[in-house]
């Protein structure tokens, strides 16, 4: 039987250590077995040089368009500031119940807001994103629960009031979409 | 079960109505997209929408000639007109003709779910507390707060009475008691359970960093700030927000602090708009907030704006048969952390605990079960496993010798007798390693 897979991809510099721990808490949290990949995209060719962002409803279908064996689903992880046309910014998309997601760490970390950097912090803002990306493509979709990693945020702070965990009824939703043991 | 908010997203760019229906989606609305206005009104027609997002620049019928047929057709309609390209004079023609709001593109993502949630905030109420009854939620509830004791009964009656107000409540108590355990218990508790408890440790931050952190910021606001920073007021909309250590402000904090618990109320540093706010207040200190008012390092009107309801969670010496169940919680909470099983702890060294003063309360018992497991033999916990003053001092040799061998032999147990690993584990090299393991006669365990 083919084992199946969630893969990561990172497309840019984010130190192993620091993936495999994302690798670590998704396979805790979703019961399923994650690769780290690199990967590399010229992103000069989603820049938007008017809102001096990356377009990520572009780089959501650049990685949809590499095609992993085997994985069942994907996030492209970034370090470049996103946006999609219609939002000034945002900290990462996924196509609901479909396969792709991308997440960015740019908004995340405290430098950004003249605070004092936090890398511990920084981690534990990127786990949720992409845990929470990982969840719409599972077909989740936002929960009102305020732990829920599910819930939404529009504010780096939203993110630290919620854990990395699915609440209850996530868990439960996802367990029946759920396709991957380990 | 509750029926979905619906909203037709009406923009020629496809891009946008993409990128819309996804958000909203992910928010567990409904969506149909229409790409001109005279879809959308074939739509409208044929179907109920709770909201209509509409760009106004579209070919063919414009955004706001469509409105006007919208209202025609459903006077009370919710029609939210977008543009890349606002100007006062489309803004008033707008909201003249009935718009519900006017928005200008691109929306930051945070005021985009504003704008739907308050466009939608007596049906998305009434839905939420249909489906939130049936909701199996993990939340803190009174019966994690541990004691069969008087005084910690007394302590929970008073949390399941203050917990169905809104009003504001102090906890004293020594550090280390469990003061935000109860703050949670409360907040868990009250209606406010399904929005957020939002904690700030007053006491860990300066006090530019703590205004900073209580109004938020605004992009620019000083060095560094290149974005919109929220405030924990802010995020405590609807919720509950938790001071820790309030004894620690300053006086000048003390000032905003009051005007913001009086207005609910405030601008964010280096902002100037006005946001209000609907939260509850919980404080917590170690201090006589009284006597402090007395010397007059403590406002009075702050004082008594915060002390409607005061909780006093004793120390651990006042409620010495709870020990025994602490004990027995940590135990557990530790072995499932750790990957242990469960183990038990012997009667002298209970009884040596419940004789101890614990000036750190609970946070020390638990400090002192963990480090127990982490050194311990693996089946029961001992008075030597426990750092209790008197008797490590009477038998410091034997026990530091007994400690590291206990210690090393763990760490070899972890790494599966890996030298190289365990040496790195213990930061000393391998032939120091191997001279300890021939020093206290390690081996495998079989």
């Amino acid at each position: 039987m083919t084992q199946q897979y969630i893969t990561l991809i990172s497309f840019g510099y984010f130190g192993k250590h620091f993936l495999e721990k994302i690798a670590e808490a998704i396979k805790q949290e979703l019961k399923c077995q994650v690769n780290i990949k690199e990967s590399r995209l010229d992103l000069s060719e989603f820049f938007d040089p008017g809102r001096r962002q990356y377009n990520g409803n572009k780089l959501l279908k650049a990685v949809d368009d590499i095609s992993i064996p085997g994985s069942v689903k994907t996030v492209g992880l970034f370090s470049v500031d996103l946006f999609i046309p219609i939002l000034t910014y945002i900290f990462g998309q996924a196509v609901l119940n479909g396969q792709v997601g991308i997440a960015s760490l740019y908004r995340l970390s405290n430098e950004r807001y003249g605070i004092e950097a936090d890398d511990k912090l920084l981690l534990e803002r990127f786990t949720k994103e992409v845990i929470h990306e990982l969840g719409h493509t599972f077909g989740l979709i936002h929960c009102l629960t305020p732990t829920c990693v599910m819930r939404s945020s529009t504010y780096v702070e939203d993110i630290d009031q919620k854990s990395q965990s699915l609440c209850i009824r996530c868990n439960n939703e996802i367990g029946q979409s759920q396709i991957v043991i380990i | 079960m509750a029926r979905k908010i619906s909203i037709l997203v009406v923009d020629d760019e496809e891009s946008v109505r993409d990128s819309l229906s996804n958000w909203f989606l992910e928010d567990g609305y409904q969506v149909e997209c229409a790409e001109n206005a005279k879809k959308a009104l074939l739509l409208i027609e044929s179907s109920h929408f709770d909201i209509i997002l509409a760009d106004i620049k579209m070919p063919g019928m414009d955004g706001l000639e469509m409105l006007k047929r919208i209202k025609a057709l459903k006077q009370d309609a919710i029609v939210i007109m977008m543009t890349a390209f606002a100007t006062v004079n489309t803004a008033v023609m707008a909201l003249k003709d009935g718009a519900y709001d006017y928005v200008t593109k691109p929306f930051d993502p945070d005021d985009l779910s504003h704008l739907i949630r308050n466009a939608t905030k007596q049906i998305v109420l009434n839905q939420e507390n249909e489906t939130l009854k049936d909701k199996v939620i993990s939340l803190e509830s009174i019966e994690d707060l541990i004691g069969d004791s008087e005084v910690m009964k007394k302590v929970l009656r008073q949390v399941e009475s203050v917990a169905q107000s809104n009003s504001s409540v102090i906890i004293t108590g020594e550090s280390g008691t469990g003061k935000e355990l109860i703050a949670r218990a409360i907040h868990a508790n009250s209606p406010r359970r399904y929005y957020p408890l939002v904690s700030v440790h007053c006491g860990a931050l300066t006090e530019s960093l703590l205004e900073s952190e209580l109004f938020g910021h605004e992009k620019g606001a000083f060095t560094g700030a290149m974005y919109n920073r929220k405030g924990r007021f802010e995020m405590a909309d609807s919720g509950t927000i938790f001071l820790d250590e309030i004894a620690t402000i300053s006086s000048k904090m003390q000032i905003e602090l009051l005007r913001v618990l009086e207005t609910k109320s405030f601008v964010r540093v280096g902002g100037n708009k006005e946001i209000s706010s609907d939260f509850r207040v919980i404080c917590a200190t170690n201090r006589d907030l009284k006597s402090m008012v007395e010397q007059g390092t403590f406002r009075e009107d702050l004082y008594y704006r915060l002390n409607v309801v005061t909780i006093n969670v004793p120390p651990l010496r006042e409620r010495v048969e709870d020990i025994p169940l602490l004990v027995d919680y940590f135990i557990k909470k530790y072995c499932t952390t750790m990957n242990k099983p469960p183990i038990t702890i012997d009667d002298a060294a209970m009884q040596r605990m419940e004789e101890y003063s614990f000036p750190g309360n609970i946070r020390e018992l638990e400090n002192m079960i963990e480090r127990a497991i982490v050194i311990g033999n693996g089946k029961k916990i001992s008075l030597k496993d426990l750092p209790l003053g008197k008797d490590l001092i009477d038998n410091s040799i034997e026990s530091l010798d007994e400690f590291e061998k206990t210690f090393i032999r763990q760490i070899l147990n972890k790494y599966n007798w890996n030298i190289t690993r365990t040496a790195k584990a213990l930061k000393v090299d391998r032939v120091t390693l191997y001279n300890k393991i021939k020093k206290y006669d390690l081996k495998p365990d079989e």
